[in-house]
């Protein structure tokens, strides 16, 4: 095993960003996306691979056929209609839509085609009830600049978004309707030479231009990222690496992909200097009595399923499944991701046993009852034996082509760790078919210079803006830009007096230290948040009670302000009713006053605001203490 | 694929001077180079750009204007038509699939740019595979024709087409058909083809074959099942029974309506349930007995085009019914409001077509339920006026038994008979 060091070795890498836009209205129907939890409609559907426009099958398509999943979807007549259910053709593209992603492509310098075609893209996992995904290449190439030097932008496309996966059910998907339809700005880089570092800038710089434009949506799951992946050596195969959630993974993934591309190519070399091939009918069996008396907990489990222990032989082959050309790359890793995503247990390689409570007889038995040679190697897999054939060809497939072919052409997955796992093969453009529900759309002289004029400030000067204007330092008026919360700003500053500099501080820190606490922001209403400021200028509560509240509120403890400020018997004291309290404290507490002479007022602080704070500000406390403190004197 | 399809004036030109045709592999330098193929362009869109699909898989529209130099490579991507073949399985029972044309039939046309009838039948039977473990399945095209385009005429073939298999092999016939006017043929070969002695189904789909989500696979596999189970003897309509994929319906095919614009269930079975529901495995028997009253095969296919369906409305001009008349209409069916009602001010007219012999009958565009004239006043003046009611058959299905009643019989007694009688369970009691 070697050690893998991303400068020694050349990858390029291309960023895809997903982008939800802020329009009140689905792409092809005036549903507006609403986050539920209430469905109160449910159907069930089952997709079946179709052929393209030139005449092909899509193998993605094929693939996902072969797990045969029934699909479950689930919708709210609020958030969706009968496009989204498959049951109507699409209403006219959004004009809304159309216009924002002008801009979008108007700022990165790219090249709108003036006749734009709604394609269809397959896809057979069910996130789409048609069966496809609705998307337009609106233009190609553009740059944007980033510290000096240019990315290019390969294409920008409209598409719809995807229905949110709510769980399996068994072999059942189950999908809600209510993001289904909404509105995506697809960006595509062309690939370029850098190191993962400055890949994470790249990816701030084009968010932070979409930002710009205003137009876009903030928040949670807004804003997706793919990475594609491909090494020098690779032979011109780019990985796809779909849903990066934020960019601290992006660097470990695209480390961790390199580190895998160039592990296969090892793995694939030495995998050429091994005479074998796969005979279906010897080189794979049912050995499931072999394996009745095992202690193996999986493969009892699986046998109580009444599923079948099956048993690949690989001549020749012993070593290859543990062999490790660096850190976490085996090619028994590889086979192991892909029977877990077809959703089976687990499989077993003999470079690893005995071990998992499959002892030394056990395969002694086996490799006496399949005449296994000692220089072979083997897998054990527990399957239904329905499927025992797909899922088999589909390994042998797999190691075939990573010893003819290199590495696979897969979709992956970006993990929580900043791996990446195996997600579908890679589609090819078979995919693609016309959307003939809608006709082309043309793209006007008139509608290109609309665009050009409304092209957004860039980042750096709408910051200088923010800063001037409400006279907020740099780092504030860079937190509030990026954050959800920047129209709410300006909308507080606009109605209430209160300083610009306390807004945005509670709006950034507060209520993102909140969050780090576990809490939920999205429980915190925009008019709640405004509605707090407003009585913080009444003076009907004090600073402090702020964070009180958005507390108490993202705690699920109340629905909104006025029910917080009861609930934490949050109101102003009264002048005299204060007097009253700040005189019993420093009378309760005359020895030490008497003692530490103003010195005191640092404990009676204490005391005083565990009972006030939040009612009275610290300094009105501190202000009466000592006038009460010296009275006492 | 034509070479030119679609491209015209300016367009044409330019493909003709840079010697390239629809299919052709090119690189194109433009404001910036796209590689790709050239792509028939639709019908009604403009002259000055050609269509290119990138190898991205995106269709786009490039100005001609812009174009500075096209280069054409010299392997060129054919457009692949992969034909597959079916091997019969001895033992299963065989069918007969007649296509007709529809969505069920159809993939996306160049011309418009939107889906036409084109597939053949065999492709169809080899896009689903799970028909050959049912039953072996004989395909034949008669035309290719959208619904909304069959005429008459088309109804007569399909029934001259069927009566030619009356003494075969065959456990039952499955009509591909579009959706928009199926309930119509379904009609008419029913009455046409009364006592038929093999199941005839008619299949059509809401969602085109060319996509994964479509319909027409699950209805096909309904129809061939329900053939080798059932076999029963009459003119169904197969398709989904609501939006999930889970059951399909039987419909009697003078009983049924498509009373939905786009979505998978839109058939319905007028005034109960469909006949048959097959669900997995399963078929729900609801209906019984015999779906002919004719017991032996008797084919009457002849039919009188000059029947007028007339839907009545307030203002409805009562001239309209007068030229009717005056064209030589033999037949008026009435779709009345109501319990079969239509307004005074048409009195007049529907007396004269009655002085003319031509037969009146009298249906409700409420569509559910019994027409009965003899509640309220303006009814019993209707039948006073010598309209026949009829019963609870559904407007369309009338019309269509019109015109086969008065294209076999001509005396007007006759004609009235059978039009009461219930032939092929389009009335129910």
């Amino acid at each position: 095993m070697s050690e893998f060091s991303i400068n020694d070795v050349g990858i390029k890498v291309g960023l895809e960003i997903h982008q939800q836009l802020a329009t009140n209205k689905k792409l092809f129907c005036g549903c507006t996306p609403i986050e539920t939890e209430e469905y109160s409609i449910k159907f069930q559907r089952k997709l079946r691979a179709a052929k393209s426009e030139l005449g092909e099958y899509d193998p993605a398509a094929l693939f996902e056929k072969s797990k045969s999943k029934s699909i479950l979807y689930f919708a709210n007549p609020e958030s969706s209609c009968l496009v989204e259910q498959d049951e109507e053709p699409p209403h006219e593209l959004d004009v809304d839509a159309k216009r924002i992603s002008l801009i979008i492509a108007s700022a990165l310098k790219s090249k709108i085609f003036s006749e734009i075609y709604p394609m269809r893209k397959t896809v057979v996992d069910g996130s789409n009830t048609t069966g496809f995904q609705r998307t337009m290449l609106i233009s190609q190439g553009g740059y944007l600049e980033v510290d000096g030097s240019k990315i290019g932008i390969q294409s920008i496309c409209l598409e719809e978004d995807a229905a949110k996966i709510l769980g399996d059910e068994g072999s059942v998907r189950k999908f809600g309707l209510e993001r289904l339809g909404v509105p995506l700005v697809e960006i595509a880089t062309e690939p370029f030479e850098a190191n993962p570092k400055h890949i994470k800038k790249i990816a701030l710089a084009l968010g932070r231009i979409l930002r710009s434009t205003k137009k876009v949506k903030r928040g949670l799951g807004s804003i997706r990222q793919d990475v594609n992946v491909s090494i020098k050596d690779g032979g011109g195969v780019v990985i796809e690496v779909k849903g990066v959630q934020q960019l601290e993974q992006l660097e470990k993934v695209v480390e961790y992909e390199a580190k895998r591309q160039y592990g296969l190519l090892k793995i694939s070399k030495k995998l050429q200097g091994i005479e074998w091939s796969h005979n279906k009918n010897e080189d794979r069996k049912i050995t499931t009595e072999q394996f009745k008396k095992c202690k193996s907990k999986i493969i009892q489990n699986a046998i109580k399923k009444n599923q079948e222990i099956v048993t690949i032989v690989f001549k020749n082959m012993r070593g290859m499944f543990g062999y490790s050309p660096y850190e976490g790359i085996r090619l028994g890793k590889e086979v192991a991701e892909l029977i877990r995503f077809f959703g089976l247990g687990g499989v077993f390689h003999s470079d690893e046993l005995p071990n998992y409570g499959i002892e030394l007889n056990d395969i002694e038995n086996l490799k006496e009852f399949l005449k296994i040679k000692n220089n072979a190697a083997f897998l054990i897999l527990a399957v239904p034996f329905e499927m025992i054939d797909i899922i088999v060809d589909q390994i042998i497939s797999r190691i075939y082509h990573i010893r003819n072919d290199g590495i696979p052409i897969d979709t992956r997955l970006a993990t929580q760790d900043g791996e990446t796992k195996f997600l579908r093969p890679r589609p090819g453009a078979a995919r693609m078919y016309p959307e003939t529900d809608i006709p082309p759309i043309i793209i006007s002289k008139n509608e290109l210079e609309l665009a050009q004029k409304n092209i957004p400030k860039s980042w750096d000067e709408s910051i200088k803006e923010l800063q001037s204007i409400y006279e907020i330092n740099l780092q504030l008026a860079e937190q509030i830009f990026d954050s959800k919360y920047i129209e709410l700003f300006e909308n507080i500053i606009k109605n209430t007096n209160v300083n610009p500099t306390f807004v945005a501080s509670i709006l950034c820190s507060t209520i993102t230290n909140l969050e780090r606490s576990g809490l939920d922001s999205s429980l915190l209403k925009n008019d709640e948040i405004r509605k707090t400021f407003e009585i913080l200028e009444q003076k009907k509560i004090a600073k402090e009670s702020i964070e009180i509240i958005f507390k108490n509120i993202m705690a699920g403890k109340s629905d909104n302000v006025e029910d917080a400020m009861n609930k934490m018997s949050i109101e102003t004291v009264d002048e005299t009713d204060l007097e009253k309290i700040i005189q019993k404290i420093v009378d309760e507490n005359e020895q030490l006053v008497k003692n530490q002479k103003e010195r005191s007022i640092g404990p009676l602080m204490g005391i005083a605001m565990k009972e006030l704070r939040g009612k009275v500000s610290g300094e009105t406390v501190n202000k009466l203490l000592l006038k009460n403190i010296q009275k006492k004197l | 694929m034509p070479e030119y399809t679609g491209y015209e004036g300016r367009s044409l030109e330019f493909l003709k001077s840079n010697n390239i045709v629809v299919g052709d592999s090119v690189k194109i330098l433009s404001d910036l180079t796209y590689s790709g193929i050239i792509m028939p362009r639709y019908e009604h869109s403009d002259n000055m750009h050609i269509v290119l699909k990138l190898n991205s898989g995106y269709n786009v529209g490039l100005e001609i204007e812009k174009i500075k130099k096209v280069e054409k490579n010299e392997i060129t991507r054919k457009i692949i038509e992969k034909k597959g073949k079916i091997e019969p399985t001895q033992g299963l029972p065989k069918i007969l699939l007649l296509s007709t044309g529809g969505t069920i039939a159809s993939k996306i046309d160049y011309r418009t740019g939107a889906v036409t009838p084109i597939l053949t039948a065999d492709e169809l039977n080899a896009s689903v595979p799970e028909l050959a473990k049912i039953a072996n399945i004989d395909a034949q095209v008669l035309f290719s024709e959208y619904s909304e385009n069959i005429m008459p005429e088309h109804w007569l073939a399909v029934a001259k087409k069927i009566n030619e298999f009356e003494k075969s092999d065959y456990s039952g016939i499955i009509i591909a058909h579009g959706t928009d006017t199926m309930h119509y043929t379904s009609s008419f070969l029913s009455f046409s083809l009364a006592g038929f002695p093999i199941p005839i189904v008619l299949v059509g789909s809401q969602r085109s074959s060319d996509r994964a989500s479509s319909d027409a696979a699950l209805n096909l596999i309904g129809a061939t099942k329900f053939i080798t189970t059932s076999n029963p003897k009459g003119v169904y309509v197969v398709m989904h029974l609501d939006e999930s994929d889970n059951t399909i319906a039987c419909h009697l095919g003078t009983r049924v309506r498509k009373n939905h614009t786009s979505k998978r269930g839109a058939f319905q079975t007028i005034g109960g349930s469909p006949a048959f529901i097959i669900a997995e495995n399963q078929i729900q028997e609801n209906f019984s007995g015999d779906y002919f009253k004719i017991k032996e095969y008797q084919p009457k296919i002849k039919l009188d085009t000059k029947v007028a369906l007339v839907k009545y409305h307030p203002g409805y001009d009562p001239n309209l019914l007068n030229q009717i008349v005056e064209m030589g209409y033999r037949g008026i069916i009435f779709e009345g409001t109501g319990l079969g009602h239509i307004g005074k001010t048409m009195y007049e007219s529907v007396k004269k077509a009655k002085g003319k012999g031509i037969f009146l009958g009298m249906t409700s565009q409420c569509i559910d339920g019994r027409v009965r004239m003899t509640v309220y006043e303006s009814g019993r003046d209707l039948l006073n006026l010598g309209i026949i009611p009829l019963e609870n058959m559904i407007p369309e299905v009338a019309l269509v038994k019109a015109m086969w009643v008065i294209g076999n019989y001509h005396d007007s007694e006759e004609i009235k008979k059978i039009m009461l009688q219930n032939v092929a369970s389009e009335l129910s009691d």
